[in-house]
């Protein structure tokens, strides 16, 4: 982490607020992380908890009712550091860096693909913008692309409708979509939700893949703890808008020190440990985002509440790598060592 | 001693395939195609799968709601009187569905938005005699405490409550009529992780509270293994394998299986297995291939996978019961 040309996207205390009848829903409510080249940042949480927003403020794709209150977006491009967040949102810089330096693939490819445009166009597109390439360059780097992401007969393919697509292979095509312009950052906003095991572990298969291959920064959006811990080199585990604890992969699934992440690792009937596994729910449910409680998020349903937790809790480096917001992490971590 | 509640002997439901100005029919997507199946009183059976691979229409069959185009669901009560459920009219399948109930996938869709709770849920109550409003308050209350939600909430309307509030309402329903068997469809798919967990509890402890058998159908196999006793995975409309829960995993024969189990990531550091990727899509129900339907996709496939079907057969394993039907297994056949 010390070294910084190692880190190809760099957050600052990211706020982004949506504001909608008067009121106001802190969305993502100061949020620092780094990406490193070459390397997989998986963000967890359960709905709501203002991930996908993480996503959409990096790449600039908020709705208007929405704006980055306050922090910063450090992208690391050639040797230049620029500020995302200063940029227009439609403006001439930000276009280029949308799609062809930081890339996205989105949840539904069933929606995410336009049906009457061929798959071919909508790839292509990508490359128009960003490339020099010319009209023939472009639809042989296309079918290459779709070669790459193990689709068969790729030179038919690329001429047909996203309707004669199955789902894993829309997922693909997504996949070279956002590939195309060899982006430095990827960001995958749950790829694999929509998409059977056996698709997932394809798609998986191909992002370590890419990862190897072109030291791609993968920010890969997820809820599933599972696929965390096949994927992840780093882990940022979000609860309302805020990271509450963050560390190498190692650090979070081995050494949980917030209860919360606990909490989402326990909740899970894990496959191999047979019927007497002890799953503990999460008491409650999330709260209202209009209707928040003070200071730590999480202490109505934690069972280590105390009235410290009135107050937002700071952020404490117990190593290097691994970060945690909880006032009481000393005794939850005596605890559980 | 076990003893059955449903047998199940040759279910097949073919859906016609409609096309042309006319209508005509030029195929069938076989959903299900044959599927022999005990559901034995008191257990959890699984039935996973792939989407697409049938197990929702096969759940909905054992209901007639969606009627079977063949086979035999036939119904064991208490005093081993046995119904053929298939042949049955209308009118004289309603005794039956106060005793096999479902839950459905999507809380946010089954429940009709413009009535209460108790609007929603007293219909079936009335429909089986309780005549008096109280009463059905009353039953309806106690189900709700059950599911612990609390009793005036049956006077709110749906678009007031959470997912996982849903869901247990969802499961109020099916409970109201004290019923033997209850079909969980995805019960759990489409909930958050903590609430998930909520549900699995309280679906576990109603079971042994109201002495229920669930057949309970998901495509996660790690709620599967939690929950269940035995497991039949489905793929294109047949089982392929059916066995003890632990077996499945410690002992698996099916080729399909194995990839399936392999491709669940798992939120364990130390036990990471390595993915066995299977190549391509599921393949069409219209169309199935020749042989054993998995034959393009397995990494074992021989000549005779492609030519031959496999039947289910019976094996030990751990000296339980095992069922699989591919053609390269090495095991002794038990008649």
């Amino acid at each position: 982490m010390e070294d910084k040309n190692n880190i190809a996207l760099s957050v600052r205390d990211l706020k982004t607020f949506f504001y909608t009848n008067n009121r106001c829903n802190k969305a993502v409510n100061g949020v620092s992380f780094d990406v490193e080249k070459g390397k997989t940042l998986c963000i967890v949480g359960e709905s709501g908890c203002g991930k996908s927003v993480t996503a959409a403020t990096i790449m600039q794709l908020l709705p208007t009712l929405s704006r980055i209150e306050e922090g910063e977006i450090k992208f690391q491009k050639d040797d230049k550091i620029i500020n995302i967040e200063k940029l227009e949102k439609n403006g001439k810089e930000m276009r280029e860096i949308r799609g062809s330096d930081i890339a996205m693939i989105f949840q539904d490819p069933m929606t995410a693909l336009n049906p009457v445009y061929t798959v071919g166009f909508q790839i292509s597109e990508n490359l128009k913008y960003h490339t020099n390439l010319n009209k023939k360059e472009i639809r042989e780097k296309c079918i290459s692309l779709l070669n790459d992401m193990g689709i068969p007969l790729p030179e038919k393919r690329v001429d047909e409708y996203p309707h004669s697509y199955s789902g894993g292979m829309r997922q693909r095509a997504m996949i070279a979509m956002a590939m195309a312009c060899n982006p430095k950052i990827l960001i995958a906003d749950e790829p694999t939700t929509a998409l059977d095991v056996t698709i997932q572990a394809q798609i998986f298969e191909l992002m370590d893949k890419l990862k190897k291959e072109n030291d791609t920064a993968i920010i890969l959006i997820t809820h599933d703890m599972g696929v965390v811990a096949e994927l992840a080199d780093n882990v940022a585990v979000m609860y309302m808008g805020n990271i509450v604890e963050a560390g190498t992969a190692d650090d979070v699934l081995r050494r949980p020190t917030h209860p919360y992440t606990k909490a989402l690792l326990e909740s899970v009937p894990v496959l191999g440990r047979g019927k007497n596994q002890d799953i503990n729910p999460i008491k409650g449910s999330t709260p209202d985002p209009y209707n928040r409680p003070i200071g730590c998020q999480f202490a109505p349903r934690c069972n280590w509440q105390t009235e410290s937790c009135d107050v937002m809790p700071e952020i404490t480096q117990i190593n290097e790598t691994h970060q945690v917001r909880c006032h009481k992490y000393e005794q939850f971590f005596e605890k559980y060592k | 001693m076990k003893k059955e509640i449903l047998k199940l002997r040759g279910v097949k439901v073919h859906f016609p395939v409609q096309a042309g100005v006319f209508n005509r029919v030029v195929g069938h997507v076989l959903a299900v195609d044959g599927v022999d199946l005990d559901i034995f009183r008191g257990e959890v059976l699984g039935l996973a799968g792939e989407s697409g691979c049938g197990k929702t229409t096969l759940g909905k069959a054992i209901l007639r709601l969606v009627e079977p185009t063949d086979g035999e669901v036939k119904y064991i009560s208490l005093d081993d009187n046995e119904t053929e459920l298939t042949s049955l009219e209308k009118k004289d399948m309603d005794p039956f569905r106060k005793k096999l109930q479902i839950v459905f996938q999507d809380p946010h869709s089954s429940l009709n938005p413009s009535f209460t709770i108790f609007g929603s849920l007293q219909d079936p109550l009335k429909k089986f005699g309780i005549k008096s409003k109280e009463e059905r308050r009353k039953i309806i209350g106690d189900l709700l405490e059950a599911v612990n939600m609390r009793r005036e909430y049956m006077d709110r309307y749906p678009h007031e409550f959470s997912g996982g509030q849903r869901q247990r309402i969802g499961i109020v329903r099916a409970l109201c009529l004290e019923p033997e068997l209850i079909v969980c469809d995805e019960a759990v798919s489409a909930l958050d992780v903590s609430i998930q967990a909520q549900v699995l509890k309280l679906l576990m402890q109603l079971k042994k509270e109201k002495n229920l058998t669930y057949l309970f159908i998901t495509h996660d196999l790690s709620v599967t293994e939690y929950l269940c006793d035995r497991i039949a995975v489905m793929y294109l409309g047949r089982i392929v394998e059916l066995c003890d829960s632990e077996d499945l995993y410690n002992n698996t024969l099916h080729p399909y299986s194995e990839a399936l189990i392999s491709a669940i990531p798992v939120a364990d550091l130390d036990k990471q297995t390595k993915r066995i990727v299977l190549e391509g899509d599921v393949p069409s129900p219209v169309n199935p291939p020749k042989g054993c339907p998995f034959h393009p996709r397995c990494p074992k496939a021989t000549d005779i996978c492609k030519t031959e079907v496999p039947t289910l057969k019976k094996y030990s394993t751990n000296g339980n019961e095992h069922y699989a039907s591919c053609h390269l297994i090495d095991l002794p056949e038990i008649s």
